[in-house]
C-alpha cells in the first residue's frame, strides 16, 4: 500500500521531469569507475518507479541507489559484488534482468522452448507432406474429362 | 446541446451495431440475400453515427465547452489550437471514441470498396467488425462515457500534460490506432474465411492490402513515438522497452509476420490454416495493448487509466474475442484444405521460417511484459523485466532472421537452390566480413562492446544482399543495356520489398552505432565555459528568460565549434508551463549522417554555472531513415496494380499487351 501510494506520487513526479537522472555532484571522479557505475545503473530498478532504471530515474530513491552503487566501487567492489549488495537489501525485484533460477524458467526458456516446438511442429508438417506427396498415382482421366481437357486447352490456345 | 447529441448518436450506433452483427451473419448462414444486404447500410449508418459523435466532441474541444467533464479536465482556453484538436485523443475517453471512429471507418470502407466480394464472405466480416463495434461502444458508454457534463462548469479547464504537447505526440495515436484497427479488417475477414470453412487467393488479394495499410500506419505511429521520446524526454533514448511500447510492438511484429504470409497465400495458395493464426493473434495483440495501456494493469509513464472497472471491461472482451476466435479457429482450421506443397528450402520454406522467429519473438515481448503479473499473481515473488532482459533475448532471436532476410528473396518458390543463392551473395558475405573486422579495429577491438561488428555485418549482409537481389530482378550484369528498362517494368511490390528490407538495414546501422558509441558529458558549466563532445567544443554563452504561448522558458545559447571554427549555435530550453504548472525541458539537436550533437539545459547550480547534458549519438538519423523507408516500402507496395479493386482483369489485359 505504502509502496503503491509511493508510486503513485513517484509517476507524476517522472512525468514532471522528464529524465534527467545522474547529476554531476553525485559523480566519481575517475571516468572508469563512473562509467562502471551508469552501466551498473541501467541494470538496476528504481524501486518506487514504474519500469525505470536507477539511470534514468529522478526520483529521491533512485538518487540514493546511483549513491550506493558509487560509494561500493569507490570501496574496491567488482560489478557483481555491488549488485549482490543491493540485491541482498532489495531483492531479485532491482534487477531489470532477472536472475535464472527456479522461479524466472518459463521466462528464460520460454522463448527458446516455443521456437523449438514451432520448429518440430513444421518439420512434422513438411515430413507428412513428403509422405503425401509419395502416394500412388490419381486415376488415369476418363474418355470424358480427357474430352473437357482437350477442349480446354484448344480453347486457351486461340 | 452538441454534446448530448454526440451522446444520443452513440447509442444509436450500438443499435445499428447489433442489427448489423446479427442480422447479415444469419441470412449468411440461411442463404437469404435481403438479410445479407443489411450489412451494407448498416455499417454506413454506423460510421455516420460515430463520425457524428466524433465531430461533437471535437467541437467542444475546439470551443472549449468546459461544462463537458472531459474537456474540462484536459483542455485549456489558452492552448494552441493544434493540442486542442489532438486534446480529443490524448485522454482515456476520447481514445476510445477515436478507436471505434477508426473502426467504423474500416467497417464503411468494406461496404464502399468491397462491391466484388463474394457477398457471402462480405457480410459475414461486416458482422464481425460490427461486434467488436458493440464491445467498445458498449465500454464507451457504460464506463468512459465522453460526453459527461460538470456542475457548475469550471471557467478554465485543467489543461494536457505539457510533455504530450507535441506535434510528433499529437499525430502518434491516430496512426497507432489506424495501424491496430487496421488490423481489424485482416481479423474479420479470417473469422468470416473460419465461418465460410475456405481461404482462397481471393481473400488473400483482399486481406494484403488492408493488412499492409495497418502495418504501414503502425509503423509510422511507432516511429513517430519514438522520434518524440528522442527529442522531449531529455537523453535521446527512443526504446524503452516500457510495456506501453511492447503494446504496440506486439501486433507489428505480428502484423509483419501476417503481411509475409499472406504472400503466400495469395501467390502459392499455401500456409492457409497459419496466415488465418496469424491474422487472429495479430488483432489479439491490437487488443491486449488496447487493454494494458487502458486498464492500467501495468502503470507505466504514459497509461493514464487507472479505473479497474475499466480493466475487467476490456478484459473481458479481450478474452471473449481472442478466447472466442481460437476456439473457432480449432474446430475449423483442420478441415481446411491443404494448399501448394513446398519444399523446406523455397522462399515458402523461408517466408515460414522468418515467420515463426518473428512470432517468437512477439511471444518474447508478451512473456516479458506479462511475466512480472504472472509472477506476482501466482507468489513467485516481485520481478523485474526490463531492457537487458529483452536485448539479452529478443535481439539473438532477430539475428538469424535477418540472415535469412537477404537470402529468402532469391529463393525460387516451392524448391529453391540454397547453394547457387549463396554463391551469388559471395561477395556480400566477404564484404559483411570486412565491414566487421574494420568496425572492430576502428572501435579499438574490445575497447566498444563486442556486439558492434555483428550488427554491422548483418546490416552490410541485409543492405547488400537486397540490392544483390534487385540486380538480379533486373538483370543488371547479364544484360546491363535493357536494365533500366526491367526496373521500370519490375512490379511495384517488388521495389516496396526491396525498400523496406534495405530500410531495416538501414535502421540496423543506426541502432547498433547509436547504442554503441554514444558520448556523454554531464557537468556544471559556468557561462563562457567550453566542455569538448567528440569533435565538437561546446561553448555556454548565454542563459536567458523568454516567454511562450502557455509557458515561460530559460533558453541557453551554446556556440559549437569544430576544428577552431563556428558552425552552430544552439538553444535548448527549460520550459515552465502554466497550466498544468509543470517544467519540461527542450533539447537542442543537431542532425547529420555521422550523429547528432544533443544539448540539455539543466538546473541552475546554487554555486554559479548551469547543469548542462550533452551527448554526441552516431547514427541516429539512420534509424529515422530506416523507419521511413519501411514505411515508403510500404506505400509503393500498396501501390501496386494487383492490389487495386477490380486489377486481375485489367492486369491480365496489360500482360498480354506486353507481350504482343
Amino acid at each position: 500500500m505504502r509502496y503503491s501510494l509511493l508510486a503513485s506520487l513517484v509517476l507524476v513526479l517522472a512525468v514532471t521531469s522528464p529524465a534527467l537522472a545522474v547529476n554531476p555532484d553525485e559523480m566519481l571522479k575517475d571516468p572508469a569507475q563512473e562509467a562502471r557505475a551508469r552501466e551498473l545503473g541501467k541494470d538496476l530498478r528504481c524501486l518506487v518507479c514504474q519500469n525505470q532504471s536507477i539511470d534514468d530515474s529522478d526520483a529521491d530513491l533512485a538518487k540514493d541507489l546511483r549513491i550506493i552503487v558509487r560509494e561500493r566501487i569507490s570501496a574496491g567492489d567488482t560489478d557483481q559484488q555491488v549488485k549482490t549488495f543491493v540485491v541482498d537489501r532489495y531483492g531479485d525485484y532491482v534487477l531489470l534482468k532477472p536472475p535464472f533460477k527456479a522461479s524466472t524458467l518459463v521466462l528464460w526458456l520460454g522463448p527458446f522452448a516455443l521456437f523449438g516446438g514451432a520448429v518440430a511442429l513444421f518439420a512434422r508438417f513438411y515430413r507428412r507432406r513428403k509422405a503425401g506427396a509419395g502416394l500412388p498415382a490419381p486415376a488415369p482421366l476418363s474418355p470424358e474429362e480427357q474430352r473437357r481437357l482437350d477442349s480446354l486447352l484448344k480453347e486457351s490456345r486461340q | 446541446m452538441i454534446a448530448e447529441i454526440g451522446h444520443f448518436a452513440l447509442v444509436l450506433a450500438l443499435c445499428v451495431a447489433l442489427v448489423q452483427a446479427i442480422v447479415p451473419l444469419v441470412g449468411a448462414r440461411r442463404g437469404v440475400d435481403s438479410w445479407m444486404a443489411v450489412s451494407g447500410p448498416a455499417s454506413t449508418m454506423q460510421f455516420l453515427f460515430i463520425a457524428i459523435a466524433f465531430g461533437a466532441l471535437m467541437n467542444a474541444y475546439v470551443t472549449s465547452d468546459f461544462s463537458v467533464m472531459n474537456v474540462a479536465q484536459n483542455s485549456h482556453t489558452e492552448k494552441p489550437m493544434l493540442y486542442k484538436v489532438a486534446g480529443v485523443w490524448g485522454n482515456h475517453e476520447g481514445s476510445l471514441l477515436l478507436w471505434v471512429t477508426i473502426l467504423s471507418l474500416f467497417g464503411f470502407a468494406v461496404t464502399l470498396f468491397g462491391r466484388n466480394l463474394p457477398p457471402g464472405l462480405r457480410s459475414r466480416a461486416l458482422a464481425v467488425q460490427a461486434m467488436i463495434s458493440v464491445g467498445f461502444l458498449l465500454f464507451i458508454l457504460l464506463t468512459s462515457n465522453p460526453f459527461a457534463r460538470i456542475e457548475p462548469p469550471p471557467i478554465d479547464g485543467s489543461g494536457l500534460n505539457p510533455i504530450l504537447q507535441d506535434p510528433g505526440l499529437a499525430f502518434h495515436p491516430p496512426f497507432l490506432y489506424l495501424g491496430y484497427v487496421g488490423f481489424s479488417m485482416a481479423y474479420s475477414f479470417a473469422i468470416a474465411a473460419l465461418l465460410e470453412g475456405r481461404v482462397d487467393p481471393a481473400w488473400a488479394r483482399w486481406v494484403r492490402p488492408w493488412t499492409l495499410a495497418a502495418w504501414i500506419f503502425l509503423t509510422c505511429g511507432i516511429v513517430l513515438g519514438s522520434w518524440w521520446a528522442y527529442y522531449t524526454l531529455g537523453w535521446g533514448g527512443w526504446w524503452y522497452w516500457d510495456p506501453v511500447e511492447n503494446a504496440s510492438f506486439m501486433p507489428w511484429l505480428a502484423g509483419t509476420a501476417l503481411l509475409h504470409s499472406a504472400v503466400v497465400v495469395e501467390k502459392r495458395d499455401a500456409l492457409k490454416s497459419w496466415t488465418i493464426l496469424l491474422a487472429i493473434v495479430a488483432f489479439g495483440f491490437s487488443l491486449l495493448g488496447t487493454f494494458l495501456v487502458r486498464s492500467g494493469v501495468l502503470t507505466s509513464v504514459h497509461a493514464f487509466a487507472t479505473d479497474p472497472k475499466r480493466g475487467v471491461f476490456v478484459l473481458g472482451l479481450l478474452v471473449l474475442a481472442v478466447g472466442g476466435s481460437f476456439s473457432l479457429y480449432a474446430v475449423r482450421a483442420p478441415a481446411m484444405k491443404m494448399g501448394g506443397l513446398f519444399a523446406p528450402i523455397s522462399r515458402e520454406g523461408s517466408l515460414l521460417f522468418n515467420n515463426v522467429l518473428m512470432a517468437t519473438g512477439a511471444a518474447t515481448v508478451l512473456l516479458g511484459t506479462l511475466y512480472p503479473l504472472f509472477a506476482d499473481a501466482l507468489n513467485l515473488g516481485k520481478v523485474s523485466v526490463g531492457p537487458p532482459f529483452f536485448n539479452a533475448v529478443f535481439l539473438p532471436l532477430m539475428a538469424p532472421m535477418v540472415v535469412v532476410m537477404a537470402v529468402a528473396p532469391m529463393m525460387a518458390w516451392k524448391r529453391g537452390d540454397l547453394a547457387g543463392v549463396l554463391g551469388r551473395l559471395k561477395v556480400v558475405a566477404a564484404l559483411a566480413l570486412a565491414a566487421a573486422a574494420l568496425v572492430w579495429f576502428l572501435q579499438g577491438g574490445s575497447a566498444g562492446p563486442w556486439w558492434t561488428a555483428g550488427g554491422f555485418a548483418l546490416a552490410v549482409w541485409l543492405g547488400l544482399g537486397t540490392l544483390v537481389d534487385l540486380g538480379g530482378r533486373i538483370g543488371l550484369l547479364r544484360d546491363p543495356g535493357r536494365a533500366l528498362g526491367r526496373a521500370l517494368r519490375l512490379p511495384r511490390s517488388s521495389w516496396g520489398m526491396v525498400s523496406a528490407h534495405f530500410g531495416l538495414a538501414v535502421f540496423i546501422v543506426g541502432l547498433t552505432a547509436s547504442s554503441a558509441w554514444t558520448i556523454e558529458k554531464i557537468q556544471t558549466q559556468a557561462i563562457g565555459e567550453t566542455v569538448q563532445v567528440g569533435d565538437y567544443a561546446v561553448t555556454l554563452k548565454a542563459v536567458e528568460t523568454v516567454p511562450g504561448p502557455n509557458y515561460t522558458a530559460a533558453r541557453a545559447t551554446f556556440d559549437i565549434a569544430r576544428d577552431g571554427q563556428s558552425v552552430a549555435l544552439m538553444q535548448p530550453e527549460k520550459r515552465q508551463y502554466r497550466m498544468p504548472p509543470r517544467p519540461t525541458t527542450t533539447a537542442a539537436i543537431r542532425s547529420g549522417i555521422a550523429g547528432d550533437l544533443y544539448v540539455v539545459i539543466g538546473d541552475e547550480d546554487i554555486k554559479g554555472g548551469f547543469v548542462t547534458r550533452l551527448y554526441y549519438k552516431p547514427c541516429v538519423l539512420w534509424l529515422w531513415a530506416g523507419g521511413a523507408l519501411l514505411v515508403l516500402g510500404g506505400l509503393i507496395s500498396l501501390a501496386d496494380r494487383r492490389h487495386r479493386i477490380g486489377a486481375p482483369a485489367r492486369a491480365r489485359v496489360a500482360g498480354v499487351g506486353a507481350k504482343a
